[in-house]
C-alpha cells in the first residue's frame, strides 16, 4: 500500500481513453482501499498482546471522541433545532405540531445523527490523519518505520481504526441526543408545546430498529473515513504539496463516500 | 555483500540509474557521490526494497530482493540500519523512545536491558544528555545523531547513510564522519554513505563510486578517485578544491 514512486498512467488521446483510465484508477484505488482496510482489521488481534498499541488506540479514541466532542455538539443541537423549527412551521398549519417530537427523534436516528457525525469526523479527524500519515510519508518516517520491519499499517492505521470504530458510534448516539434535545429547546420556545410533550411524542416514535440502522451506518462511516484518510496518507508524494492534496482528497472522498454509502444502508433496511 | 546486477530504475520516461553494476564488500566503508538527482538515495533505496528495479537484480549475500516480501523481506531488512537525510524521527515520541522503538517492536528484551542498550547507543553518538528531549526541541545535527543511533540499536551488519552530514557545521560533519568511521573499524559494520561532501568521501571511504547520469562513472579508492583523469570526477574534485597533490586524511 505503501507508494514510493509517481504512478504511471499510459497516454490518452482522446476523452473516451481518458474516461476509461479514470474509470482504471478508481477501480485500482477502491481494491487498494480494501485491501488496507482488511490488514488494519487483521492488524487487530495484536491488541490482544501489545500494550503500546492499546495505549495508542486510547490515545487516538480520545482525539477522535473526546475532543471533537464541542463541534458536534454545536452541530447536532442546531440540527436538532432547524429540523424542529422546519417541521414545526409545516405541521402548525395542520395544529399538528404536537408530533414535532416524533419528526425529529426519527430522523436524528435515522439519518442526521451518523450522517452528521461522519461529516464532521471527516472533517476534523479524517484531514489530521491524512495530514499526519501524508507528513510522515514525505519526511522518511514511514520508510524508516518499514526498514525497521515494523508494520506501517499495523502501527499507525489500526489504533486508529479500532479508536474510530469503538467512537463514532458512540458519538452518533451522542449527537442524536443533542439533536432532539436541540428540537425539544424550539418545540417550547417557538412551538408552546410542553417539554412531556414533545419527549412522550419523540419517545413514542423512536424505534430500536432505527438506532441500530444509525449505529451501523455510523460504524461503516468510521471505517470509511480512517480507510481514506490513511490511503491518502500512505500514498502522499511530492512533500509538502502532496500532503496538502491528499488531505483535500480525503475529505472530499470520505463525504462522497458517507452520502453514497449512506444511501446504500438505508436502502438495505428500509426497503 | 550488496551486489547491483544491471540494475535499471526509470520514473515515467526519466531514467534514473541505467544498468549500474557494483559490489560492496563485507566490512568495507562504501562511499556514493554524484550530483543532485544522479540517483544516489534511488540506489541505497533499492538496497533495502524501498523501491524495486524495472531491470536488472539487487542482491544482498545470494539472495535476490526484488521481489522479495513478508518474512524474507523482513529477515533482509533486519540485517540494515538505515540513517535518513532528516534523521526521519517520529515527531511525537521523545529522543531515547525513538531509539528504543525497534528494540520493543521487534525483540523481547527486558525495559531495563532496553533501557540500557538504548543509553549506551545514545552515549555512543553523544546525546547522553538528550533522551528525554522531542525532536522539535534538537537541532538538525542532533536529529541525524539520534536516527543513527536508532539505525545502529539493533547492532546491524550494514548501514546505510542518506546524507549523513549535509546541511551540518563542519564540526558536526567531521564528529559524524569519525562516528562512522569507529563504527566500521571498531564492529566491523559495512558502511554504505551517500553524500556530496567529497572530503568526508575521502576521509572515511575504502571506496568510492560517483554516479553521473545514471551510471557509474568511477569506481575507486580514494587514493585513485583523488588523482582520476575521468573529467566528471575531476570536475567534482574542483568544484571542492580538492587537488591530486592533497593530503590524505583518515581518522
Amino acid at each position: 500500500m505503501i507508494v514510493r514512486e509517481p504512478r504511471q498512467f499510459p497516454e490518452t488521446t482522446n476523452s473516451l481513453q481518458n474516461l476509461g483510465r479514470r474509470c482504471l484508477v478508481i477501480i485500482g484505488e477502491t481494491g487498494r482501499c480494501g485491501v488496507l482496510l482488511a490488514q488494519s482489521l487483521w492488524a487487530a488481534r495484536h491488541l490482544l498482546v501489545s500494550r503500546r498499541m492499546r495505549r495508542e488506540t486510547v490515545a487516538q479514541m480520545y482525539v477522535a471522541g473526546i475532543r471533537s466532542i464541542p463541534v458536534i455538539t454545536i452541530v447536532a443541537v442546531f440540527t436538532g433545532m432547524i429540523l424542529a423549527l422546519q417541521t414545526g412551521l409545516v405541521l402548525s398549519r395542520y395544529n399538528q405540531e404536537i408530533y414535532v417530537g416524533s419528526g425529529v427523534m426519527v430522523t436524528m436516528l435515522r439519518e442526521m445523527g451518523p450522517f452528521m457525525t461522519g461529516l464532521i469526523l471527516a472533517a476534523c479527524v479524517g484531514s489530521s490523519m491524512a495530514a499526519q500519515l501524508g507528513t510522515m510519508m514525505v519526511n522518511d518516517e514511514i520508510a524508516a518505520l518499514e526498514i525497521m520491519s515494523i508494520d506501517p499499517v499495523r502501527f499507525l492505521m489500526t489504533p486508529r481504526m479500532v479508536a474510530m470504530l469503538v467512537m463514532t458510534p458512540v458519538l452518533s448516539f451522542y449527537t442524536c441526543m443533542m439533536g432532539v434535545l436541540g428540537g425539544g429547546v424550539v418545540a417550547m420556545t417557538q412551538l408552546n408545546l410542553k417539554w412531556s410533550q414533545y419527549m412522550v411524542n419523540a419517545m413514542d416514535f423512536a424505534d430500536i430498529k432505527d438506532l441500530y440502522v444509525g449505529l451501523f451506518k455510523s460504524v461503516i462511516f468510521g471505517a470509511t473515513i480512517v480507510t481514506v484518510a490513511c490511503y491518502e496518507g500512505f500514498t502522499t508524494e511530492q512533500g509538502a504539496v502532496g500532503v496538502g492534496m491528499a488531505t483535500r482528497r480525503s475529505v472530499i472522498s470520505a463525504f462522497l463516500l458517507i452520502l453514497v454509502l449512506g444511501y446504500f444502508v438505508t436502502r438495505i433496511f428500509y426497503n | 555483500m550488496i551486489r547491483f546486477e544491471s540494475v535499471t530504475k526509470q520514473f515515467g520516461r526519466r531514467k534514473v540509474l541505467d544498468e549500474i553494476s557494483f559490489e560492496i564488500r563485507k566490512g568495507e566503508v562504501f562511499v556514493i557521490v554524484g550530483a543532485s538527482g544522479t540517483g544516489k538515495s534511488v540506489t541505497l533505496k533499492h538496497m533495502v526494497r524501498l523501491l524495486t528495479p524495472n531491470a536488472g537484480r539487487v542482491m544482498i549475500d545470494d539472495v535476490v530482493i526484488n521481489h522479495a516480501y513478508g518474512r524474507e523481506l523482513e529477515r533482509v531488512r533486519e540485517r540494515f540500519g538505515y540513517l535518513f537525510q532528516g534523521g526521519a524521527l517520529l515527531a511525537w515520541m521523545n529522543v531515547f523512545d525513538n531509539v528504543a522503538l525497534p528494540l520493543r517492536e521487534k525483540t523481547r528484551m527486558g525495559k531495563d536491558e532496553i533501557a540500557r542498550k538504548v543509553r549506551e547507543t545514545l552515549a555512543m553518538v553523544g546525546l547522553e544528555n538528550d533522551g528525554d528531549k522531542m525532536p522539535s526541541e534538537i537541532s538538525g545535527g542532533m536529529q541525524k545523531r539520534a536516527g543513527l543511533a536508532r539505525a545502529i540499536v539493533r547492532d546491524p551488519e550494514i548501514v546505510l547513510y542518506d546524507e549523513p552530514t549535509s546541511g551540518l557545521d563542519p564540526v558536526t560533519a567531521r564528529m559524524i564522519d569519525q562516528l562512522i568511521a569507529r563504527l566500521n573499524r571498531q564492529i566491523g559494520i559495512t558502511s554504505v554513505v551517500v553524500t556530496h561532501d567529497l572530503h568526508s568521501a575521502l576521509t572515511i571511504g575504502d571506496r568510492i563510486a560517483m554516479l553521473k547520469n545514471g551510471k557509474v562513472a568511477e569506481l575507486s579508492t580514494p587514493a585513485e578517485f583523488r588523482k582520476s583523469r575521468n573529467p566528471a570526477v575531476r570536475e567534482f574534485l574542483d568544484a571542492q578544491f580538492i587537488t591530486p597533490e592533497a593530503q590524505e586524511g583518515g581518522f
